[in-house]
C-alpha cells in the first residue's frame, strides 16, 4: 500500500487533557477516507495535529512519508466552516485567492495566473457567478463551497477537510460528492472528518473510526461492522476519561521533561 | 490661523490619526478592540521611565520606552489568558489598570520635581497635538508613514491572519512572525496616536474609524482607506477647534468628531445602516400588502370562474385594512399594470393574475411542505404559509416542487395552480 498519511503513536492534549491516546494508523493514497466518530472523539484534533496546528505530547505524523514542512505545498486544509467570521469584509474571489498565498509570495501581488486558477476552482464548485458576492451574503452551503474552492486553488495532492457536510443543502452535498469522486479519479487523496454515521458508509472508501482512541482503520467493508461501530459510538471508556480528567486537574506532564520522540527524518 | 507652523502641525496630526486608525482596523476585525486600549494605558509607565532614565526631550527615547512597555503589556495579556484560567476581558483589565496605576504613580513623582511639566508629560494623558514641538512632530510623522507602508506590505498576511489564522498556519505562512509584526505595529500606532488624542481616549482612535468604515463597505482595502479618511477628518475638526477657540482640548474634540462620524455611518450607510434596514423592512411590508391583494382577487376569480372586479370598499371590508394603506397599495399595483381600474372596481390584468397565482401556489406548496415534511396538522399550517408565501424565492420554490414530486393538491384538497406553458 502506498501511504498518504501516517499517524504514529499520537497523543494530543487540549488544555492539558489528553483527547487522543496513542493513535496509530496509516492511510492509502487515491482514496476518499472518512475519519468518523462521535462528537468530542478527537477527530478535529487529529486533523489539526496532522496540519501542524496543534503540538502532540508524543508521537508524530507524516504525509507522503515526509514531515509536513517538506510537502506543505502538496497538502490542502479545509477548516470547519464555522471557525471563521463570515462577516469579514471580503468577496468570494478574495477568499478563493487565499488558496494561492504562499510563504514565498506573501509580499507579492496576486498574479493573472493566480486569478485564472481561482476562477477555475470557482467554476468547479458552481460558484463562478458569485465571484463578486460578499461572503456575508452567502448561504451555509455556498460558504462551504467557497472553502472548497479555496482548497482546490491550492492544487494539492491531498485534501484534509473538517466536516464539509455540516449544515449544507442537498445541492451542495451532491456538488461536493461529485467533486470528491472527480478528485479521486485524478489520483488525489481526500480525508474527511465526518460525524454522521448514516452517510459515512455511502461517502467513503476507507474509514478511520475514532473515539479518543483508535477503534479501527481500514477499508469500509472491514470497519463498518456492527461490533466496531458499537465500540466507537457506545460512549467513551470510563477509565480513559477519568484518567484524562485526573491528568488535567493535577497538571501532570504526559512525558518526562527530557523525553524526546522526534520524527525519524527531521 | 494659517501660519506655516500651524499647517505643519495640522498635517502631522492628520497623518498620526490616519495611520493609527488603519492598524486599528485589523484589531477591530479581529474582535480585539480592547487590546489597543490596554496597550495605550500600559504605555504610560514606559514613557515616564524613558523620560526619567534617558533624555526626556528626545522623542526616540519616548518611543522606545513606549514600545517596551507596550510589548510587555501585550505579552502579559496573552500569558495570563493562556497560562491562567482568567477570561480575556479580565486579563485585559488587569494589565490595563496595573500598568496605568504604575504609570500615574511615576508621573506624579516626576511632576513633583518640576521636570515633568517642562517636558509636557501630561500631554500623553489627554493628548495635545497643538503643543507638540515641530521636531517631535517630524519623528512621529515619519513613524506614521512607516506604519502605513508596513500595512500595505503586510496586507496579504494581515488579511489572512485576521480572517482565518489556522489556514494561514496550514499553508506554512510564518504566523508567529506576522503576529509579532502586527503587535509591534499596534504598539507603534498607539504611541503615534496618543500624541493627538492621549492615552485615555486612544481606543476611540483605533476602533471608531474602522467601525464607521465597515458600515459603508465590504471591501477590506476600501475599509482601510475609509478608516484613514474618517480619522483624518476628525483630527482636522479637533485641531481646528482647539486652535480657534480658547481652552478647547484637541483630543476630546477628535474623539467627539469620530463619534459623530460613526453615528452618521451606522444610521445612514446604505445596506448596513439603520435607516436602510428600516426601509427594507418597509419595502417588504408593501410587497406583502400588494401580494395579499393580488391573492385576494385571484382567489375570488378561482371561486367564480371568471374575472372579478372589487371596489376598494369591498376590499377594505374583506381585508380589514385601513383605506389609506389600501389606496397606496392599489396605486403601486396600478402603476405596474398588475391591476386595472374599471367602473365596477379593480380587476386583475394578465400580469397581475400570474402574480396572484404565484402567491397562491407558494401558499399551498408551503402548506403541503409543512404537513409532509414537518408533520404538522392541517389546521395549524395556514398562519405560517401566510408569511412564507411572500418570502419563498423561485429557487426555493423549485426545490420544494422537486422534493414533493410535482404535487397537484394542497392539504385542504385545493389544486396547486402551476403556470401553463
Amino acid at each position: 500500500m502506498e501511504k498518504s498519511i501516517e499517524v504514529h503513536n499520537l497523543t494530543v492534549s487540549y488544555h492539558s487533557k489528553p483527547v487522543l491516546w496513542d493513535v496509530d494508523f496509516k492511510l492509502p493514497k487515491g482514496k476518499i477516507i472518512g475519519v468518523v466518530g462521535p462528537n468530542g472523539s478527537g477527530k478535529t484534533t487529529m486533523l489539526k495535529t496532522v496540519m501542524g496546528l496543534m503540538k502532540p505530547d508524543s508521537g508524530y505524523t507524516e504525509i507522503f512519508g515526509q514531515p509536513l514542512d517538506k510537502v506543505r505545498e502538496r497538502v490542502s486544509y479545509v477548516p470547519q466552516r464555522e471557525s471563521v467570521d463570515w462577516d469579514f469584509p471580503a468577496d468570494v474571489m478574495d477568499v478563493v485567492l487565499m488558496g494561492r498565498y504562499r510563504k514565498n509570495n506573501l509580499f507579492k501581488r496576486i498574479t493573472k495566473e493566480d486569478r485564472r486558477i481561482a476562477t477555475e476552482a470557482l467554476e468547479k464548485v458552481n460558484l463562478l457567478e458569485f465571484a463578486d458576492r460578499q461572503i456575508s451574503q452567502l448561504s451555509g452551503g455556498q460558504q462551504q463551497r467557497v472553502f472548497i474552492a479555496r482548497s482546490l486553488a491550492q492544487q494539492a495532492d491531498i485534501y484534509l477537510m473538517d466536516e464539509p457536510f455540516v449544515g449544507v443543502d442537498a445541492a451542495t452535498e451532491d456538488a461536493i460528492l461529485k467533486l470528491l469522486r472527480d478528485m479521486k479519479n485524478e489520483g488525489k487523496t481526500v480525508v474527511i472528518v465526518h460525524h454522521d454515521l448514516q452517510t459515512a458508509n455511502e461517502y467513503f472508501d476507507w474509514i478511520v473510526l475514532l473515539n479518543t482512541r483508535l477503534v479501527a482503520a481500514g477499508p469500509k467493508e472491514e470497519v463498518f461492522t456492527k461490533e466496531l461501530l458499537q465500540e466507537a459510538y457506545g460512549g467513551r471508556l470510563t477509565v480513559l476519561s477519568k484518567l484524562g480528567d485526573l491528568i488535567s486537574d493535577t497538571e501532570f506532564p504526559l512525558r518526562e521533561p527530557d523525553f524526546k520522540e522526534d520524527h525519524p527524518k527531521e | 490661523m494659517l501660519d506655516p507652523i500651524f499647517i505643519k502641525v495640522l498635517l502631522g496630526t492628520l497623518l498620526l490619526a490616519a495611520s493609527s486608525s488603519v492598524v486599528g482596523a485589523f484589531s477591530f476585525l479581529k474582535g480585539e478592540s480592547l487590546v489597543g486600549d490596554a496597550i495605550a494605558h500600559a504605555l504610560l509607565p514606559g514613557v515616564v521611565l524613558a523620560f526619567i532614565l534617558g533624555d526626556g526631550r528626545n522623542p526616540l527615547f519616548l518611543i522606545f520606552g513606549a514600545l517596551v512597555a507596550g510589548l510587555i503589556a501585550h505579552y502579559g495579556i496573552s500569558f495570563l489568558e493562556q497560562r491562567t484560567k482568567l477570561k480575556g476581558d479580565t486579563a485585559i483589565s488587569l494589565v490595563l489598570s496595573t500598568f496605568f496605576g504604575f504609570g500615574i504613580m511615576l508621573l506624579s513623582a516626576v511632576q513633583r520635581t518640576g521636570l515633568g511639566q517642562q517636558a509636557g508629560l501630561e500631554r500623553f494623558l489627554l493628548g495635545k497635538a497643538a503643543a507638540i514641538t515641530l521636531s517631535d512632530l517630524y519623528v512621529f510623522a515619519a513613524l506614521a508613514v512607516v506604519l502605513l507602508v508596513s500595512v500595505a506590505v503586510f496586507f496579504k498576511g494581515f488579511q489572512l491572519m485576521t480572517f482565518n489564522e489556522d489556514f494561514a498556519a496550514a499553508i506554512g505562512l510564518p504566523v508567529q512572525a506576522i503576529r509579532f509584526v502586527f503587535t509591534i505595529l499596534t504598539v507603534l500606532a498607539v504611541t503615534v496616536g496618543i500624541q493627538s488624542v492621549g492615552i485615555v481616549l486612544m481606543a476611540a482612535l483605533l476602533i471608531t474609524p474602522a467601525a464607521a468604515a465597515r458600515a459603508w463597505t465590504s471591501s477590506l482595502r476600501l475599509m482601510l482607506v475609509l478608516s484613514a479618511v474618517f480619522a483624518a477628518t476628525a483630527a482636522l475638526v479637533g485641531t481646528v477647534v482647539s486652535a480657534s477657540l480658547p481652552k478647547m482640548p484637541t483630543g476630546p474634540w477628535i474623539v467627539l468628531a469620530l463619534g459623530g462620524i460613526a453615528f452618521i455611518s451606522l444610521l445612514f450607510a446604505p445596506e448596513k445602516g439603520w435607516i436602510a434596514r428600516r426601509k427594507r423592512a418597509k419595502g417588504n411590508q408593501l410587497k406583502t400588502q400588494r401580494e395579499n391583494l393580488l391573492k385576494l382577487l385571484y382567489g375570488a376569480e378561482e371561486r367564480e370562474g371568471e374575472t372579478v372586479a372589487m371596489t376598494s370598499e369591498t376590499i377594505v371590508a374583506m381585508r380589514r385594512q385601513h383605506l389609506d394603506g389600501l389606496r397606496k397599495t392599489l396605486r403601486s399595483l396600478k402603476k405596474e399594470y398588475l391591476l386595472v381600474e374599471r367602473p365596477d372596481g379593480f380587476a386583475l390584468t394578465d400580469k397581475g393574475r400570474t402574480e396572484g397565482r404565484r402567491v397562491v401556489r407558494l401558499h399551498r406548496l408551503w402548506e403541503l411542505y409543512l404537513t409532509e415534511r414537518l408533520g404538522m396538522a392541517a389546521d395549524h399550517i395556514h398562519p405560517q404559509a401566510e408569511t412564507m408565501e411572500h418570502i419563498i424565492t423561485p429557487e426555493i420554490e423549485a426545490l420544494i416542487v422537486k422534493e414533493l414530486g410535482n404535487p397537484e393538491l394542497d392539504p385542504h384538497q385545493s389544486p396547486i395552480p402551476y403556470e401553463e406553458d
